[in-house]
């Protein structure tokens, strides 16, 4: 035990670089702006008192919790969130490696980089910018009501907002995301597509057969990361997108958090609700993990 | 070379015979990745089309494509207000900064912890991990900056993000897949760390920094989240806020429409503004992406050998 204790001392002595020099400016940086807002975790439990501060205000217990667990508004903010991240994910997830399959049955290697050079270019368009765009398209004298020839306004329909965020998210980012399982797809050994094209597969159930499967720990990993994000789906776009209309399913926890906390200086209860939000998010993926381990022969993340 | 090409060649012809199933299968296939094509490319040219136009006729009938209805205008006043020159200066320092910042600290941490034989990998690691999946939240951490004073300065932007652990992670695995021989060597040639980082290993390393650089850059400058929080002086704005102001929350900037005084003018104007304005803050990134294409792949393949 004591020499395993003294050999790894000696390491430190010998390898003192890699700890000062390397390793320190990330660990500054991570326990500053990462570590110490934890510990700001107490205002949730706290009346917050900018003179007092945090160590100093007065403890409150639970009572921003109850009160936000129990207000009229959660459960709609709670499955505003839910609902657009999961519907996301059930539209979203399943694109790019439709794109990857079908990408990777283009022969001529200049048509597909021409492809993938298109597809590939609104991840490289702003959120605000893509906010933009689809207010002005959707606008009641945009262009797509000049061609219905209507003049609805669907950025102030609640029942719109989800398909809007979803769809303008599908079109911006999967073509990106297809690079993953474009990549993976290269690799796979052409002479496993030859040997199935002899037994007789056709193409689609090559695509089943060989290809997906070799992509499968990629997907797997893919989703797992997607699944750990469901709770914290994009404040950016979110924000950018709410008018006052569509509030009723536009609103999700983190847009509530920011107005709450920031907007109207409520700090004990904004930050009792990102907790909320936290928790909510580390289970989630704790579960995922787990539903994955057990579908995947014990692999997860 | 040639012999790689005829192998091709060769490749390509054997495959070439499809069944008939197939080919419907190709086909139907090939129309659906044309479909997610075109839908990409119309509301792009849309945008940019419209910008050129004049602002009557796009209020009346949308685009056209006849060259009478075409003006500049739209053009002219936003190249002339200063807010979104501004607001560029802005974006690019931060971006460029940002992104040194961030992939440098971001480098020197994945090299001990691609390191099997580091002590305190573990707890390195399991410290590092945790803060992709939980933080202290919105106000806890601005309450921080707040005390730190660094609200309305640029370090508000840089510092937090300095360090990604998520880039550490895919900077680690491509450490590990360069020969670790290649250590042993430098360190009997008397190299220390340090130095085997910055001549040996850091040269070799050019796809993932080109593809973290990519990343930190793009990122940086299509945000606006943490610009909005901490800088509420408008000098320091980057140019995302600028567009906010001007695509979400409908206010054109004062500059670009100060000699319209008719109503009706302005929100025909104020709209064309809003094209010009996307073409224009757009360009530099769907410019710059294509130049970085043959790093994408590279440089994606290592994020997801291990993840």
């Amino acid at each position: 035990m004591e020499a395993n204790l003294r050999k790894k001392l000696l390491y430190v002595k010998k390898n003192w670089q890699l700890y000062v020099f390397f390793l320190t400016p990330a660990l500054l940086v991570t326990i500053i702006f990462r570590y110490i807002p934890m510990g700001g975790i107490l205002m949730a439990f706290k009346d917050y008192n900018v003179r007092l501060g945090i160590l100093g205000s007065e403890w409150v217990g639970f009572d921003y919790f109850k009160r936000f667990l129990s207000s009229p508004d959660f459960l709609s903010y709670l499955f505003n969130t839910l609902k657009l991240s999961l519907y996301g994910l059930l539209w979203g997830f399943p694109v790019p490696i439709i794109l990857a399959l079908l990408l990777n049955q283009i022969r001529s290697v200049g048509i597909k980089k021409k492809i993938q050079l298109l597809i590939y270019a609104p991840n490289f368009i702003s959120v605000i910018v893509l906010c933009g765009m689809i207010k002005m398209f959707l606008s009641p004298v945009g262009p797509l009501n000049q061609v219905l020839g209507t003049t609805t306004n669907w950025m102030t329909m609640p029942e719109a907002f989800r398909t809007i965020y979803i769809a303008s998210g599908i079109w911006q980012g999967a073509g990106w995301a297809s690079i993953m399982y474009t990549a993976a797809l290269s690799n796979v050994s052409p002479e496993l597509e030859e040997a199935a094209t002899i037994d007789g597969a056709n193409l689609f159930q090559q695509m089943w057969y060989v290809q997906l499967p070799a992509i499968k720990n990629i997907i797997v990993i893919q989703f797992i990361l997607s699944a750990g994000n469901i709770m914290s789906v994009g404040f950016e776009k979110a924000y950018a997108l709410q008018t006052g209309m569509n509030l009723p399913t536009s609103e999700i926890i983190s847009t509530y958090v920011y107005k709450i906390g920031l907007l109207n200086g409520d700090y004990g209860y904004s930050t009792a609700v990102g907790i909320f939000n936290s928790v909510i998010n580390v289970i989630l993926l704790l579960v995922v993990n787990k539903i994955v381990e057990k579908l995947n022969d014990g692999e997860g993340l | 070379m040639k012999a790689k090409e005829a192998n091709a060649k060769k490749t390509v012809g054997r495959k070439i015979k499809r069944s008939k199933l197939d080919r419907a299968i190709l086909l139907a296939g090939y129309t659906l990745l044309g479909l997610f094509a075109v839908a990409i490319v119309i509301p792009l040219c849309y945008v940019v089309i419209a910008s050129f136009m004049d602002p009557n006729v796009l209020n009346n009938q949308g685009i056209s494509f006849r060259l009478e209805d075409c003006s500049l205008e739209a053009y002219r006043r936003v190249m002339e207000d200063s807010m979104i020159w501004r607001g560029f200066a802005n974006a690019f320092f931060y971006s460029l900064t940002a992104t040194a910042l961030s992939v440098f600290v971001t480098l020197l941490a994945a090299y001990p912890m691609s390191k099997k034989e580091f002590v305190g990998r573990k707890f390195f690691n399991a410290l590092f991990l945790i803060t992709m999946f939980f933080g202290g939240g919105l106000i806890p951490t601005f309450i921080l900056m707040n005390q730190l004073r660094l609200v309305n300065t640029i370090w508000a932007i840089l510092l937090p993000g300095a360090f990604n652990v998520w880039n550490m992670v895919l900077a680690r695995t491509y450490y590990q897949s360069i020969s670790k021989e290649l250590r042993e060597a430098s360190q009997i040639d008397g190299a220390t760390e340090i130095q085997y980082f910055f001549q040996i290993l850091m040269p070799l390393c050019k796809p993932i920094i080109a593809v973290l650089a990519l990343w930190g850059f793009v990122g940086m400058w299509n945000s606006y989240f943490d610009a909005m929080i901490y800088l509420n002086d408008a000098k320091l704005q980057p140019l995302q806020l600028v567009l906010r102001s001007i695509l979400v929350q409908d206010t054109p900037q004062p500059g670009m429409i100060a000699d319209i005084q008719s109503t009706a003018e302005l929100a025909k104007m104020a709209e064309l503004l809003k094209y010009s304005t996307i073409v224009i803050s757009s360009i530099p990134l769907l410019v710059m992406y294509p130049f970085f294409q043959k790093y994408f792949d590279k440089g994606i393949m290592v994020g997801s050998v291990k993840g």
